[in-house]
C-alpha cells in the first residue's frame, strides 16, 4: 500500500469551496504522505491554488476536513475524536493533530508548521533577502527576546539567539546560492532567485508541511532544474514534506512521488506519477474534452498522427 | 408623531446636500482610489461663488426674479467651481498620480488647509449671513401657529427637487454616455484603459469636474438652506459627506445618494431625540461602525482579498 | 488639434502663459476680485478689488511663462523671482505713495539683477540627468552619512539653548528657545511616534491627535484633581494613551488603507467633541487652567526662596523653566527616538514592516498580524501620550482647541515628508514644517511694503498648506526616502526608496 495512505501528514476530506454560486473545490479528498513530494496538478481554474489557501487558512472552506498530523500516526478513531470535540488540536502519545480547518491562517503556520509560497512572488521587497529569512523566524526570535523586553536591553540570551538566526538564514542563502547578495533588497533580485528565496524563507520557518504554488513558473530549464533540486534537498535532508502545484510535466514527473489530479474543481486523479500519466480522465482534462472514451480517441489520432 | 414627520423633511433637505457632495467623493474614489480630501473645501468655496454671484445678481443688476436669480447662481457656481476643482486636480493630484500612496492623500490635506485659508484671507474670516429668502412654508399637517403643525418650507421643496433633477441628468450621463464608459474603464484598470486609447487623462479630469459641479449645487442649496457661510464650512459637511459615500458602499452612485440622506436623517433624528451637542458624533460614529461591521456599505462590491 | 509644423518654444511658452493667465482669471474673477463685507447695517454687500485679480494673473502667468521657456531649475527659480519681484515694484510705483514707492526702484532693479543672473549663468546649462530611481550604489553610502548628520543634529541641538542664552541673554533668546526649540521638539517627538505606526507598520493615523489630547488632559485632570506630581502623571498619561491605543486599536486595525485612515480621523473627531461638550470633567471650551507647571524634581521654577534660582543662588529668570523644559522634551524625543531605532532591530521591528511590505505573507509565515498591529499602535499611542502631558505641563492651560484634526494632518504630514520611517527625515520634516511656519510670523517687515494694513500671519496657513502640496510633488517619498536595513551580513546598503512598500493598512 501507498505511504500516503498508511502515514499521511495530511488528511483532506470532503473538502468544498465556494465563492457565491462558483464551487472553485467539490467534494475533494487526498492525503499528502510524508516525507513524500506530492503534486498537485490539473488545467487552469481547476481550483489547486484554492485548496492551497484552504490548507493554510486564508480561506474558511465550506465544507470539509483538513487532519494534519504534524509528527506521529494519528489513527482514524483519534481524528473522530477531537472533530468530536470542538477543540483545534490534540495532543497525543504519537504526536500533535491539528484540525486546519478550524485555525487562523497565522497559527497554521506557526503551531502546525505548514508553510507556503505564493503563485504570485510574495516577498518583503523593500526588505534585504537577509531580513526576509529572518523575519521567517519570528516567533522563535519573539521568545528569544523575551517578547522584546531581553532585546531592549541586549541580553546576551537574545543575542545568541540573534546570531544563530542570522547564521540560519546565511546557510539558507548559501544553499539557493544567494549568499553574495544577502545584503540586497528582495525586490532586485532576478526573478528564479526571488522564487527560491521565497522557498528558502518559508523553509526558514522550520515547516512539517512546505506547500509550494507553481515554483518553476517562469523560471528557464535551468533554473527548474536547480529547483528540482532544491525540493529534493529538501525531503531528503529536512523532515518537510512537500506539497506541489506545478504546471511543468517534466517537473512533476521527475521529482514528485504522488500526484493529485484535479479539474473543475474535482478530483478526477490521484495516483504514482506514472499511474497519473496514463490515466485517460487526466488526458481528457488536459486535452478539454468531457469523456475518457473520447480523450482515448484523441489520443490514439494524436499518436498516429506523430508516427508517419 | 408630528415632530418625527417634520424631522423627516429636515433630514431629507440636508441628506440631499449630504449626497450632492458624497458623489464627488465616490466618484474620484471610485476611478482613481484616492480621498479628495479637499472635496469638502471645494464645497466650501462653492458656497462663496454662490454667495458672490448672488449678491452680484440681486444688488448689482438687480434681478426680480428670486428663482430666476437662484438659477444664474447655480449655474455661475456650477462653472466656476469646476475650473477650481480642476485646477486642483491638475496642479496637486495628478503629478503624484501611480507614486507612492499617501503622496496624494497629503497632497490633497494641503490643498484643503491652502483653500481654507485662501478663502479666510481673500473673503475674511466672519460669518456671511444672508437674510432668510423663501421662507414662506406650507402646512402639511396642523394649523399655522399650532405647536404640532408639520411644514415645509418653499426652499426645502427647492432643494429637493433641484437635487432630484440634477441626480437624473448627472445618472443618464454617467450611464449612457461614452464618458460613463470610459469612467468604468479607467475604474477598472487604468493601464488597459489607456492602451485601448481611453484618454485616462481627461476622463480623470472631467470626473472632477462633475464631482464639482454637484458640489457646486449642494453649495448653492446650502446657502438657500442656511443663508450662512464662512471658510471653515466645508471641513464638517465634507466628513459627512464622505461618510455618507462610506455607508452607501464607496464607489457606487446610488449608494452615495441613499447613504447622504440616511447620514441627513440620523443627524437630524439624533439632534432631536438625544442631544443637539453630541450631533456629529452620530456621524461620526455611524462612520466608524460602518466601517467596522460592513466595509463594503450599503450597495458597494464587497472587496475579496486574492491570495 | 494636430498643428502643422510644431510651434516654435517661444509660441508655446506664450500659449502655456496665455493658458494659465486664463485659468487665474477663472479662479480669481469671484474669489479674488470681489469681496463680501458687512457694512454699517450688517447687510453684505460687495467690494471690488480688481488689481489684486491682475496681479495673481500677471505672477502666475509670468511664471508658468518663464517655466515653458527655461529647462534648467536654478535658471527658472532665479528668473521667477525676478520677475516677481519687478512685477511687485511696478505695482508699488503705480499704486502707493509715499515710503512704500520709494521701495519699488530697489525692486525693479534688483529683480533685473537676478533675472539677468539666472539668465546668464544657468541658461546654457544641460538638464541635469535624472538620478536612476532604483539605483541602490548611490544610496549605497547614504546610511553612514545619515547616522554622522543624526549625530552633529543632536550636539547642535542640545548645544543650542545655552548658546543662544550665552548670545541673546535671558531675554532676547526665551522666544528663540520656546517657540523655536520647544515647539519643534514636541512635533519632532509626534513625529517620531507616529512614525512608529505610519512609516514602520504602515498603518494610516489620521487621529493620532486623540492620544496627545489623552495624554494632555490625563496629566491636567490627574494633576488638578489628585494634586499628582507631573513625574507621577507623566507615565500615567503615557500608560493610558497606550491603553486607549489598544482599545481604539482592536476593533479597526482588521481595515485597510484609507478606511483605517477614516475610521481614525473619526474616532480623533469624536474625542474633541467629547472634550467640548462633557463640560463636568473638561471644563469644556474654556478647558483647563491653572496646570501645575513643571519643577525642576519638586524644586519649583519661582522666584520664592525654596524656587529653583534661590536654591542654586542665580538671579531668577522665567528662562530657566524654558531650558528645562527644553531639555525635558529632548529627553522624551530622544527616549522616543532610541525605543523605535532598538525596536526596529528586534523581531518586533522587523514584523512591523514586514507587514508593512505584505500583510499576507507575514500571516504565511506565522506572524500574529493582529498582535503585531496592535503593539505598533500601542507604542505611537504612548509616545504621543507623553507627549501630551508634556504640552500640558508647559502650557499650564489646554482646551479641545489644541487636538483638532489640524493637528493630526500636521503631525501626518510631518512623517511623510521626512520620508517614511527615517527617523532623521522626520526630524527634519519637523523643523522644515513647524520652523517654517514660526518664521512666517516675524514676517513683520513686509509692512513696509505692503502697508501698515498688511497682516503677515494670515498667510501662515495658507503658506503651509500650499508647501504641504508642494514638496509632495516635488519628493513624493518625502525627504529621505531610503531604508536602511534592519541587519547585515556583510556591509550595510541602504535600499532605495522606490523598492520599499507604503502598506496597505
Ligand atoms: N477569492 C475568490 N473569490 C471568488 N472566486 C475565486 C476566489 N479565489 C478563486 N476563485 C475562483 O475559483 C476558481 C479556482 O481558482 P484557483 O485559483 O484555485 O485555480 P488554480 O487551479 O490555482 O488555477 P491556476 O492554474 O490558473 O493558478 C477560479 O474560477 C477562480 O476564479
Ligand atoms: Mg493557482
Amino acid at each position: 500500500m501507498s505511504r500516503w495512505l498508511t502515514d499521511p501528514i495530511l488528511a483532506v476530506e470532503h473538502l468544498s469551496m465556494r465563492f457565491g454560486g462558483l464551487v472553485a473545490v467539490n467534494d475533494v479528498s487526498f492525503c499528502v504522505g510524508r516525507g513524500d513530494i506530492t503534486a498537485l496538478i490539473g488545467p487552469n481554474g481547476a481550483g489547486k491554488t484554492t485548496v492551497f489557501n484552504c490548507i493554510t487558512g486564508f480561506y474558511k472552506p465550506t465544507q470539509g476536513r483538513l487532519a494534519f498530523a504534524r509528527e506521529g500516526r494519528a489513527d482514524a478513531a483519534e481524528v473522530r475524536a477531537l472533530t468530536n470535540t470542538g477543540k483545534r488540536h490534540a495532543r497525543l502519545p504519537s504526536g500533535d493533530i491539528y484540525l486546519l480547518e478550524r485555525m487562523p491562517d497565522h497559527e497554521i503556520a506557526a503551531k502546525a508548521r505548514v508553510a507556503r509560497t505564493f503563485q504570485n512572488i510574495r516577498l518583503f521587497g523593500g526588505m534585504t533577502a537577509l531580513e526576509n529569512l529572518v523575519v521567517a523566524q519570528h516567533n522563535a526570535l519573539m521568545r528569544a527576546s523575551g517578547w522584546s523586553l531581553l532585546g531592549l536591553i541586549g541580553a546576551p540570551s537574545w543575542r545568541r539567539a540573534e546570531a544563530s538566526a542570522i547564521e540560519k538564514a546565511r546557510a539558507w542563502l548559501a544553499r539557493i546560492g544567494l549568499e553574495e547578495r544577502a545584503d540586497d533588497p528582495a525586490a532586485a533580485l532576478p526573478y528564479g532567485d526571488q522564487r527560491r528565496l521565497e522557498i528558502a524563507r518559508a523553509m526558514c520557518s522550520e515547516p512539517a508541511l512546505l506547500c509550494l504554488d507553481e515554483p518553476a513558473a517562469g523560471l528557464n530549464p535551468r533554473e527548474s532544474a536547480q529547483l528540482g533540486d532544491l525540493l529534493r534537498l529538501i525531503r531528503d535532508e529536512h523532515a518537510t514534506s512537500i506539497l506541489i502545484i506545478e504546471h511543468d510535466m517534466s517537473v512533476v514527473m521527475k521529482i514528485s512521488d504522488h500526484v493529485v489530479v484535479l479539474d473543475y474543481g474535482a478530483l478526477i486523479s490521484d495516483g504514482t506519477p506514472d499511474f497519473v500519466r496514463n490515466d485517460p480522465h487526466v488526458i481528457a482534462a488536459y486535452l478539454g474534452v468531457s469523456d475518457a472514451a473520447e480523450a482515448e480517441q484523441v489520443v490514439a489520432e494524436i499518436s498516429g498522427e506523430a508516427r508517419p | 408623531m408630528e415632530t418625527f414627520l417634520q424631522q423627516l423633511i429636515n433630514g431629507v433637505t440636508l441628506g440631499s446636500i449630504y449626497g450632492l457632495i458624497a458623489i464627488g467623493y465616490t466618484m474620484v474614489f471610485g476611478i482613481i482610489g484616492m480621498v479628495n480630501f479637499a472635496h469638502g473645501d471645494v464645497f466650501m468655496v462653492s458656497t462663496f461663488i454662490a454667495l458672490i454671484a448672488f449678491l452680484a445678481l440681486t444688488t448689482l443688476l438687480g434681478i426680480p426674479s428670486i428663482f430666476l436669480a437662484l438659477l444664474l447662481v447655480m449655474i455661475i457656481a456650477m462653472v466656476m467651481t469646476s475650473v477650481w476643482s480642476w485646477a486642483i486636480e491638475r496642479i496637486a493630484y495628478r503629478p503624484l498620480r501611480g507614486s507612492f500612496r499617501l503622496a496624494p492623500l497629503i497632497s490633497a490635506i494641503g490643498m484643503s488647509i491652502f483653500l481654507m485659508n485662501f478663502v479666510q484671507v481673500a473673503q475674511g474670516p466672519r460669518n456671511k449671513p444672508l437674510p432668510p429668502m423663501l421662507n414662506e412654508v406650507i402646512y402639511l399637517m396642523g394649523e399655522p401657529g399650532a405647536a404640532n403643525a408639520v411644514t415645509i418650507a418653499w426652499r426645502q421643496i427647492i432643494i429637493i427637487a433641484a437635487t432630484a433633477i440634477l441626480l437624473a441628468i448627472f445618472w443618464y450621463v454617467v450611464q449612457k454616455t461614452s464618458l460613463g464608459r470610459a469612467q468604468r474603464a479607467v475604474e477598472q484598470d487604468r493601464k488597459m484603459a489607456a492602451l485601448l486609447g481611453v484618454d485616462v487623462d481627461r476622463t480623470v479630469s472631467i470626473t472632477f469636474v462633475i464631482g464639482a459641479m454637484l458640489a457646486a449645487v449642494a453649495g448653492t442649496l446650502y446657502l438657500l438652506q442656511y443663508g450662512v457661510v464662512r471658510f471653515d464650512d466645508g471641513f464638517i459637511p465634507g466628513v459627512k459627506a464622505f461618510t455618507a459615500a462610506v455607508l452607501g458602499g464607496i464607489g457606487s452612485i446610488p449608494g452615495a445618494v441613499l447613504g447622504g440622506l440616511l447620514i441627513g436623517l440620523i443627524e437630524v433624528m439624533w439632534a432631536a431625540y438625544v442631544s443637539s451637542d453630541y450631533k456629529n458624533v452620530a456621524a461620526f460614529s455611524v462612520l466608524v461602525v460602518v466601517l467596522i461591521f460592513m466595509p463594503s456599505g450599503l450597495l458597494g462590491r464587497p472587496e475579496v482579498e486574492k491570495v | 488639434m494636430a498643428p502643422a509644423a510644431a510651434p516654435s518654444r517661444l509660441q508655446q511658452a506664450l500659449r502655456d502663459a496665455a493658458f494659465a493667465g486664463l485659468v487665474t482669471a477663472a479662479l480669481s474673477f469671484p474669489m479674488l476680485a470681489i469681496r463680501v463685507e458687512s457694512d454699517m447695517n450688517n447687510r453684505l454687500v460687495l467690494e471690488e478689488r480688481w488689481p489684486l485679480m491682475f496681479a495673481a494673473i500677471a505672477f502666475i502667468a509670468s511664471a508658468r511663462f518663464l517655466a515653458s521657456m527655461l529647462d534648467d531649475w536654478r535658471a527658472r527659480a532665479g528668473a521667477v523671482a525676478g520677475v516677481w519681484s519687478m512685477l511687485l515694484g511696478a505695482g508699488l510705483a503705480w499704486f502707493t505713495t509715499g515710503a512704500q514707492a520709494a521701495l519699488a526702484p530697489w525692486f525693479l532693479g534688483g529683480g533685473a539683477l537676478l533675472l539677468a543672473a539666472a539668465l546668464l549663468l544657468f541658461r546654457a546649462s544641460p538638464q541635469e540627468a535624472e538620478p536612476a530611481s532604483g539605483a541602490a550604489p548611490a544610496a549605497a553610502s547614504a546610511g553612514r552619512f545619515v547616522t554622522l548628520a543624526g549625530f552633529v543634529a543632536l550636539g547642535v541641538v542640545v548645544a543650542y539653548p545655552l548658546v543662544l542664552l550665552g548670545w541673546l541673554g535671558p531675554q532676547g533668546s526665551l522666544k528663540w528657545i520656546n517657540n523655536y526649540g520647544v515647539q519643534i521638539l514636541i512635533y519632532v517627538m509626534l513625529g517620531w511616534g507616529l512614525n512608529i505606526v505610519v512609516g514602520l507598520a504602515g498603518l494610516l493615523d489620521l487621529g493620532y491627535v486623540a492620544f496627545y489630547a489623552v495624554g494632555a488632559y490625563a496629566y491636567a485632570l490627574l494633576a488638578t484633581t489628585f494634586g499628582l506630581s507631573f513625574w507621577i502623571c507623566l507615565p500615567l498619561a503615557g500608560i493610558l494613551a497606550a491603553f486607549w491605543g489598544i482599545l481604539l486599536g482592536f476593533p479597526v486595525l482588521r481595515l485597510r488603507g484609507d478606511y483605517l485612515a477614516l475610521v481614525t480621523l473619526a474616532f480623533g473627531e469624536i474625542i474633541t467633541i467629547v472634550l467640548t461638550n462633557w463640560v463636568e470633567l473638561t471644563n469644556g471650551e474654556s478647558g483647563i487652567s491653572s496646570i501645575p507647571r513643571v519643577t525642576f524634581f519638586g524644586i519649583p521654577f519661582t522666584a520664592a526662596p525654596d524656587g529653583f534660582a534661590a536654591t542654586f543662588g542665580i538671579a531668577f529668570s522665567p528662562i530657566h523653566r524654558t531650558i528645562f523644559l527644553f531639555y525635558l522634551i529632548l529627553v522624551l524625543a530622544l527616549i522616543t527616538n532610541v525605543v523605535t531605532i532598538r525596536l526596529r532591530r528586534l523581531p518586533i521591528g522587523r514584523a512591523w514592516e514586514a507587514l508593512r511590505e505584505d500583510e499576507i505573507a507575514c500571516r504565511s509565515l506565522g506572524v500574529n498580524t493582529t498582535n503585531t498591529k496592535l503593539t505598533a499602535f500601542a507604542l505611537g499611542a504612548m509616545f504621543g501620550g507623553l507627549a501630551g502631558a508634556f504640552f500640558a505641563v508647559r502650557q499650564g492651560f489646554i482646551n479641545p482647541n489644541s487636538f483638532t484634526f489640524m493637528e493630526s494632518a500636521t503631525i501626518l504630514a510631518i512623517v511623510v515628508l521626512g520620508g517614511m520611517g527615517s527617523q532623521l527625515g522626520v526630524a527634519l520634516a519637523a523643523v522644515v514644517m513647524i520652523g517654517g511656519t514660526e518664521i512666517l510670523r516675524e514676517l513683520d517687515f513686509l509692512k513696509a511694503v505692503f502697508g501698515a494694513d498688511f497682516d503677515p500671519s494670515q498667510y501662515r496657513m495658507l503658506i503651509f498648506g500650499f508647501a504641504m502640496v508642494a514638496m509632495m510633488v516635488w519628493k513624493p517619498r518625502g525627504l529621505i526616502s531610503t531604508r536602511e536595513p534592519s541587519i547585515f551580513l556583510k556591509e550595510r546598503r541602504a535600499v532605495a526608496g522606490a523598492l520599499v512598500k507604503e502598506g496597505r493598512g
